[in-house]
């Protein structure tokens, strides 16, 4: 039954996906081949949609196929049966945080971590960036900057820092300059 | 915590923060730190900065979604397991009605010039968004040359390296508690 090895299938995928949308795509993708549910292309498609509307890239990219394999109903079950295993796990970790947050052991493992994840939102800043505001790389020469984007980042720096714009504020006036920009030049 | 609002009150909050989140996220993961951050840390004060930063490497190291992760593990540090799922549909319904409109008009969105344009403009957009973020967790974390090295050596690992962020935290935890928890103990308490 379609429902049953669609929630399976993307339960498994929610269990090893480690690291969110670029980990969950790869996993994805062979999973689809095995049960030849969508063409490459169909699932390029996919991919590209996921990426561009709002939302977390995984669980738009189970609601897409779930639909284009069986469905409204099996949008939601694919997407159900991905985040399954993240509502067990992460309640479980977030009962535990609450009961041992003050031992010396949580503490300290907690110390040694915040400057890691800290390297990891400057990766994040980088990797944003690429997609954007410059694109190549330069260790191999292709390094470029994307003007409209490098424009774009500009404005929403200097406004962020001068006043209390919103984040989502910032969003929507990022989109719809990204929009102006494109079309225009 | 903010004990003022009743527990329904609280979850009515964390549905609409995070419909508004999921809403105007595009991009997932860390594309949503500057949002939670604005609304949960800065607006209504429930969780601190430092709790930001170990909500942010905790979720990273558990399997699934980095934003999905994130709606369970606040909705839950809110309001039990009801608020983790509340916080959950929150962030998830304007994605699924979304997706489900371009996936049965079949709207072929490679060949969008306008969408790209919005796509390029809120990937920049975001990219000062987290900048700004990571500026402000930065001067909260980054205290002395401990710090320093380890979120350099992280940057490095997973840009250079191309390291997976859950192994260097899991890197970072267990150098956290040789150090902290092992050599310097006398000294934190």
């Amino acid at each position: 039954m379609i429902f049953l090895q669609l929630i399976w299938t993307f339960f498994r995928i929610g269990i090893l996906g480690f690291g969110g949308g670029y980990v969950i795509i790869p996993l994805l993708s062979s999973e689809i081949a095995r049960n030849q549910w969508l063409t490459s292309q169909e699932f390029a498609d996919i991919v590209a949609v996921s990426q561009m509307t709002p939302g977390p890239i995984g669980v738009n990219a189970a609601t897409f196929i779930g639909i284009r394999t069986a469905g409204f109903l099996g949008g939601l079950t694919a997407t159900v049966g991905m985040i399954l295993p993240s509502l067990i796990l992460v309640v479980i970790t977030a009962h535990m945080m609450q009961k041992f947050k003050e031992s010396i052991v949580v503490q300290s493992i907690l110390k040694g971590i915040r400057p890691a994840v800290i390297g990891l939102i400057a990766y994040a800043v980088l990797f944003f960036a690429s997609m954007s505001v410059f694109s190549g790389s330069l260790a191999d020469g292709s390094f470029s900057v994307e003007i409209r984007g490098a424009v774009i980042f500009t404005a929403v720096l200097m406004l962020s820092i001068k006043t209390r714009l919103h984040p989502i504020g910032a969003i929507a006036l990022s989109a719809g300059l990204g929009m102006a920009l494109f079309t225009l030049f | 915590m903010d004990q003022s609002l009743s527990l329904p009150g609280k979850i009515w909050i964390l549905f609409s923060t995070f419909f508004r989140i999921g809403t105007f996220t595009i991009g997932g993961g860390y594309a949503m730190l500057p949002l939670i951050e604005r609304e949960f840390v800065t607006n209504r004060k429930w969780v601190t900065q430092e709790e930001m930063i170990d909500i942010l490497a905790i979720v990273q190291s558990l399997p699934g979604i980095i934003a999905v992760n994130a709606s369970i593990f606040i909705g839950y540090e809110v309001g039990g397991i009801l608020g983790a799922v509340i916080a959950t549909i929150g962030l998830l319904i304007s994605p699924i009605f979304i997706i489900t409109g371009f996936a049965y008009l079949y709207i072929n969105v490679q060949d969008m010039e306008v969408l790209q344009g919005l796509f390029v403009g809120v990937r920049s957009g975001v990219t000062a968004l987290i900048l700004l973020a990571g500026i402000r967790l930065g001067k909260k974390v980054l205290k002395g040359g401990f710090a320093w090295a380890v979120a350099a050596a992280s940057l490095i690992a997973v840009a250079v390296f191309d390291v997976h962020a859950g192994l260097m935290i899991l890197s970072a935890a267990v150098l956290g508690f040789v150090i902290y928890g092992l050599i310097l103990r006398g000294r934190m308490s």
